[in-house]
């Protein structure tokens, strides 16, 4: 198996909080992988150690065959790893144009200004913000602020996408139109590893699943094998008759 | 929604330089700098006008670190005052003549910049604010105790200096033209790193600096290079202004008033705008003249420039540029 991305025996404290610990995984190219866990299980802590926005305490994170543990965010981007934030981060008095620009300059083909602009003309009209190019990103919806965060992730080109809850807080339409762009990331051949609170979502995109339960890995599988999994069942879902929901919901 | 993606790539240039009206109001607002004081050899207004240069200079580039990348340099004037040192130091002890000893100037003070900026820009906010003005403190104090440079005494020229130049009076037109074009230069820079990826990425700093590092954006680097950059032609400045009065002094060298007054033009004219610097420095120097000749009060323009920053900074944060571009959208595609 080919991995994109590896995880091995991450860990970090803050104070005497213990965030994450000695937890590994991979990611495989073009491979969709869900990160899931009740809130506070550190899934937000285990972005911010794979893009280096932390230095972890222990562990080491390989990305594209290159060790990239505690390297700088920006030099980790120019790798090929882009991400959007859970609490959307616009530049908000750049245009979407201009925002979408700077992920294509300085992402993973560090394009010149111009070639920049047309990639994020594009990736703009990819997620659907094609007649808001102008608009200072100030100005968005919350749905549009989501759509921007992917865009300008999109813009860099990245091999590995890091999507951390862009489904939260919108509503089921725009649920099922960005559910569609991240099913074409993919056809694109970006792999993924996505954290969603919205189980039915990630259960149907995911490939395989990483369960984390008080920064630690619970489980580990397909979303069949997570839902039928008693001990994720014990700790995360709580229901045994929601788990058998989502299985339904999440089986091929 | 996704066909797009298989679209081909082509390249998205923005209009050329020649066919910006902006381009051609600078070069009209220089062309008035250079003939206006020439008609009737009008020494009061080239006087001024010098002034304003030399505000606008400080202004503008000031702003690739205040309006761009959003970082506060209440220590600005150190980069004039050291240019003006370096450049008098050069010429009265060293007989430099005057072309080399501004280059010289420049660079050195350019890369004593980045040599500091690596070192304070680590630091975020009102942190890096009190560090440049410590910056500024810390030479002032070195140069008033470094007897090499005159001490607290300063530096002085004889007279015979502007006998290249073709005597006094032809020297202080020279000085002027070359001012000018100094401010003409800064203009110029603001505009190229505006219009550059370099500029993108400082105005993403500026924006949110958190972001920028995520999406990519080397900020470290980016932001020493901006403080360097932004220290190159008011060393320039300094280094003419002190040449022309023949004399230099700590205290006159590193102003902070004039950093202060500094800060109030980029944000009186709109921060992170070009034109904003330019008119602000402009009208900020005409109202210091009318000022200046009060006889209540000496300094008195300081008084006014802190109550100035107050009132904009509380009630119009976008500066005259902001008000303008809020007013009339479409005059963001005219002017930079």
């Amino acid at each position: 198996m080919s991995a994109l991305l590896e995880v091995d025996g991450l860990s970090m404290s803050f104070g005497g909080l213990r965030a994450v610990s000695d937890l590994s995984f991979a990611v495989g190219e073009r491979e969709i992988l869900g990160l899931i866990g009740p809130n506070g299980a550190g899934k937000s802590t285990v972005f911010n150690l794979i893009n280096g926005v932390f230095a972890p305490n222990a562990g080491r994170v390989m990305f594209h065959g290159a060790d990239i543990t505690g390297h700088a965010p920006y030099r980790v981007a120019r790798a090929g790893l882009a991400r959007t934030h859970q609490i959307v981060q616009p530049l908000p008095d750049l245009t979407v144009l201009e925002n979408c620009t700077v992920g294509a300059c300085f992402g993973r083909e560090h394009l010149p200004l111009a070639r920049a602009r047309a990639v994020a003309r594009e990736v703009a009209t990819f997620v659907g913000l094609e007649d808001r190019l102008a608009t200072p990103a100030a100005q968005l919806t919350i749905a549009g602020k989501k759509r921007l965060e992917l865009a300008r992730a999109l813009a860099a080109r990245p091999l590995l996408l890091l999507l951390d809850e862009v489904l939260a807080g919108l509503n089921p339409t725009e649920i099922a139109r960005m559910l569609t762009v991240i099913r074409s990331i993919r056809e694109r051949g970006v792999a993924i590893l996505i954290i969603e609170h919205l189980m039915q979502a990630i259960m149907g995109l995911s490939d395989r699943i990483v369960v984390l339960n008080s920064g630690q890995k619970l489980a580990e599988g397909t979303p069949s094998e997570i839902a039928n999994n008693p001990a994720v069942i014990e700790a995360y879902l709580g229901d045994p008759e929601l788990a058998a929901k989502l299985h339904a919901g999440g089986a091929p | 929604m996704n066909t797009a993606a298989t679209g081909a790539i082509v390249d998205d240039r923005p209009t050329p330089i020649l066919r910006r009206p902006f381009f051609w109001i600078m070069a009209l607002v220089i062309a008035a700098f250079v003939a206006a004081p020439l008609i009737g050899d009008n020494v009061e207004l080239r006087e001024s006008l010098l002034l304003a240069a030399v505000y606008i200079t400080l202004a503008s580039n000031l702003n690739l670190m205040l309006g761009y990348a959003g970082y506060i340099n209440f220590g600005s004037i150190v980069f004039f005052g050291l240019g003006g040192y370096i450049s008098v130091y050069l010429i009265s002890a060293l007989n430099w003549p005057l072309a080399a000893a501004e280059l010289a100037a420049g660079i050195a003070v350019s890369l004593l910049a980045l040599v500091f900026g690596l070192g304070i820009l680590r630091l975020r906010g009102a942190f890096f604010a009190l560090a440049t003005s410590g910056i500024n403190e810390g030479v002032q104090a070195f140069v008033a105790n470094f007897e090499p440079w005159g001490g607290s005494a300063g530096l002085y020229l004889p007279t015979t200096i502007f006998a290249p130049l073709g005597g006094p009076m032809r020297a202080l037109w020279v000085i002027y033209f070359l001012l000018v074009a100094v401010m003409g230069a800064s203009l110029y820079l603001s505009y190229a790193v505006k219009t550059s990826k370099f500029g993108l990425g400082l105005m993403a700093i500026g924006q949110n600096e958190d972001a920028a590092v995520v999406l990519g954006v080397p900020a470290p680097l980016y932001k020493a290079l901006a403080y360097s950059l932004s220290a190159f032609l008011p060393a320039l400045a300094g280094g003419l202004y002190f040449f022309k009065s023949a004399f230099i002094q700590p205290a006159d060298a590193f102003d902070l008033g004039l950093s202060t007054e500094a800060m109030v033009i980029v944000m009186l004219g709109g921060r992170g705008t070009i034109t904003g610097a330019a008119i602000g420095a402009y009208l900020y120097e005409e109202l210091r003249g009318f000022l200046l000749t009060s006889q209540t009060f000496s300094n008195f323009q300081l008084v006014v420039s802190g109550v100035l920053l107050l009132v904009i900074v509380l009630f119009v944060p976008g500066g005259l540029m902001g008000w303008i571009y809020g007013r009339w959208p479409r005059m963001k595609q005219v002017l930079e």
